[in-house]
């Protein structure tokens, strides 16, 4: 391998039912920055079924180029041929870095496509940035300049480490949702549409699908609420979420919650907050009855203003919580929906 | 039906993290167990054995004391355990795990292998994928359901707003979630048993078809550049009053704050 024939900043821009993900965006954003410290473009690279009509969002979103790998065996996300997509994509273009989102696709697809090219993949990152690697010069030892330089919290999140990919290209990375920025759209902007097929030919290793069960949900998704009322095992029962429930509505909130509620099968998991479920960043988060594990806290901990609410006055969350309330949660959350429907009355 | 599931002994990071004066994790103080994901995989593998009939061989790699977890396993209902040990393995980031396990895995006679989703020590999800990339098999992950229909498998396949039904031709390598189901317990006898049985130890002799260039911490692509405890915005006030007091409390901070 020669690292410097690799060059650019690739991101898989994932897109679900021919809709953009929000990652799509995020990472090209983040991948924008990265192309501008090392001077050079971003390029998203789309895959599916009749997409091409998405690249001019990514470039409204400032992708420079745009990559459309289009074909029917690509209509829903299977492992194989997205897989193969991107490996033949890496191959024909030679990225010096290439940024997947860290979602329930991403996690899947990073690794066989990074085992099928021979590199390294650093997952679910929070931080990315070009630096030197080593960071402090060793005597003895080359310092490599405009690397990528992955961090990442591990051991549940009680740690962060800092990781480099310094002998192989390229370098690869799959990146946490709902962490980094997308960059403001610009109507109008346009970007290189290059479309590159590279065949598909069903075997052995093409699951096929059955049924796609699509979970009936008309709740927003938490990841974009600017209040989230969160519940965890203190709440009780799932009925009793409806006193969260009616907070929510009153103060223009969207409930979630921690994995504990989830495992015990009273909400489904698309709202659940944590290293396993979503990081949120919402103005202001709720957390009721909720312990605050160290995995919750590492979806949380971002958000500006956090307001705990739990009997337990050694609770964990009390350790990130802006403003913590030792109390019983059915005495207070509903006289402060009361409280409120009367404050915002008076408005 | 043979069947591999492969387990990692991870510290319980649940019971908090411990460190050395230097920074570095201190394993040696604290507590460790199966990997939730994996001890759900190999429930889900002992269910099928349960259904259908199937031989379950449990490898691990590890340190020599990983031998615990097999035992474990066994204890639980697997019917063989490997454990892949050796000094040369060490500090192996994913593409070399993985590239130690398939090397592993190719001496064995498998229809299915069965990995946990994640690990809690290091959450990438990356070595089953990888796994069955080296294998050249497909991979099914976070599996939610998993039944046998002849040669085939059919499993559902979790995504954040959907789940697929799949169906993969065995081999085939699955990764679970912890939510696939609840674990057994080991019974008395088993525990036993799994005391007095034979566990197998594999070394770098006995990896097939890998090269050393692709082992423990010289295979590994990615490097440490960094690693520090997480600084964490510290705790602010809490108080202590009576629920009406409490809710004043609220609605005076969320005014303060320009939420209402």
């Amino acid at each position: 391998m020669n690292i410097q024939d690799y060059k650019g900043v690739f991101v898989f821009a994932q897109q679900v039912d021919n809709v953009l993900s929000g990652i799509a965006l995020e990472l090209v954003g983040k991948g924008k920055d990265l192309a501008k410290d090392l001077g050079t473009e971003v390029t998203a690279v789309l895959v599916g079924s009749d997409v091409k009509g998405l690249a001019d969002e990514l470039a409204e979103y400032g992708a420079d180029k745009v990559i459309v790998v289009d074909d029917p065996e690509l209509k829903e996300y299977r492992t194989e041929p997205y897989a193969h997509a991107l490996a033949s994509v890496i191959n024909e273009f030679k990225p010096e870095i290439f940024l997947v989102g860290a979602t329930a696709i991403g996690r899947d697809l990073g690794p066989r496509v990074s085992a099928r090219i021979h590199t390294g993949l650093t997952a679910d990152c929070t931080q990315l940035d070009i630096g030197d690697f080593p960071i402090n010069p060793i005597p003895g030892k080359e310092q490599l300049h405009n690397q990528l330089l992955m961090t990442r919290p591990a051991f549940g999140g009680n740690t962060i480490a800092t990781i480099a990919c310094p002998d192989f290209r390229p370098q690869m990375a799959t990146v946490r949702p709902g962490v980094m920025q997308k960059a403001s759209r610009e109507a109008g902007r346009k970007a290189v549409v290059v479309e590159f097929n590279p065949g598909f030919t069903p075997n052995d290793k093409y699951v096929e699908i059955l049924e796609v069960v699509k979970a009936v949900s008309d709740v927003a998704d938490i990841m974009d609420a600017k209040i989230l009322v969160s519940g965890g095992r203190g709440v009780g029962s799932p009925e009793n979420f409806k006193i969260l429930e009616d907070l929510a509505e009153v103060i223009g909130g969207t409930v979630s919650c921690s994995r504990a509620v989830v495992d015990a099968g009273w909400k489904p998991k698309d709202l659940q907050v944590g290293q396993t479920g979503k990081t949120v960043r919402p103005n202001v988060y709720f957390a009721i009855g909720i312990s605050g594990a160290i995995q919750h806290v590492a979806g949380m901990e971002e958000a500006d203003i956090i307001i705990a609410i739990n009997k337990d006055d050694t609770a964990p969350i009390f350790d990130v919580a802006d403003y913590g309330i030792v109390g019983d949660l059915n005495k207070i959350v509903p006289a402060l929906t009361e409280r409120l429907k009367a404050e915002l009355a008076a408005k | 039906m043979k069947i591999v599931v492969c387990v990692k002994q991870v510290p319980d990071t649940k019971g908090g993290v411990k460190f050395n004066p230097d920074g570095t994790l201190d394993r040696g103080a604290m507590l460790t167990i199966m990997n939730p994901d994996d001890k759900a995989g190999l429930e889900a593998a002992l269910r099928l054995k349960d259904q259908y009939g199937a031989e379950v061989t449990v490898v691990t790699m590890g340190l020599p004391k990983a031998e615990e977890v097999l035992r474990e396993a066994m204890a639980m209902g697997a019917d063989k355990g490997i454990l892949v040990t050796d000094r040369v393995l060490g500090g192996a980031d994913t593409w070399a795990t993985s590239q130690t396990l398939a090397g592993a895995i190719r001496n064995l006679e498998y229809d299915l292998i069965i990995t946990g989703r994640q690990a809690i020590d290091g959450d990438t999800a990356q070595v089953g994928p990888q796994i069955s990339e080296h294998l050249g098999i497909p991979v099914i992950s976070y599996a939610q359901k998993i039944q046998i229909e002849g040669d085939s498998v059919i499993v559902e396949r979790q995504y954040d707003d959907r789940y697929h039904v799949l169906k993969a031709k065995m081999p085939c390598l699955i990764t679970a979630l912890a939510e696939l189901n609840e674990p057994r317990y080991m019974t008395p006898g088993g525990i036993f048993d799994a005391y007095n049985a034979e566990i197998t130890v594999w070394g770098r002799a006995n990896l097939v078809d890998v090269e050393d260039s692709n082992l423990g911490l010289k295979g590994s692509p990615t490097q440490i550049a960094k690693a520090s405890d997480k600084v964490r915005k510290g705790a602010g006030e809490k108080v202590n009053l009576d629920p009406t007091e409490s809710v004043e409390y609220i609605i005076d901070k969320l005014k303060v704050k320009h939420v209402i």
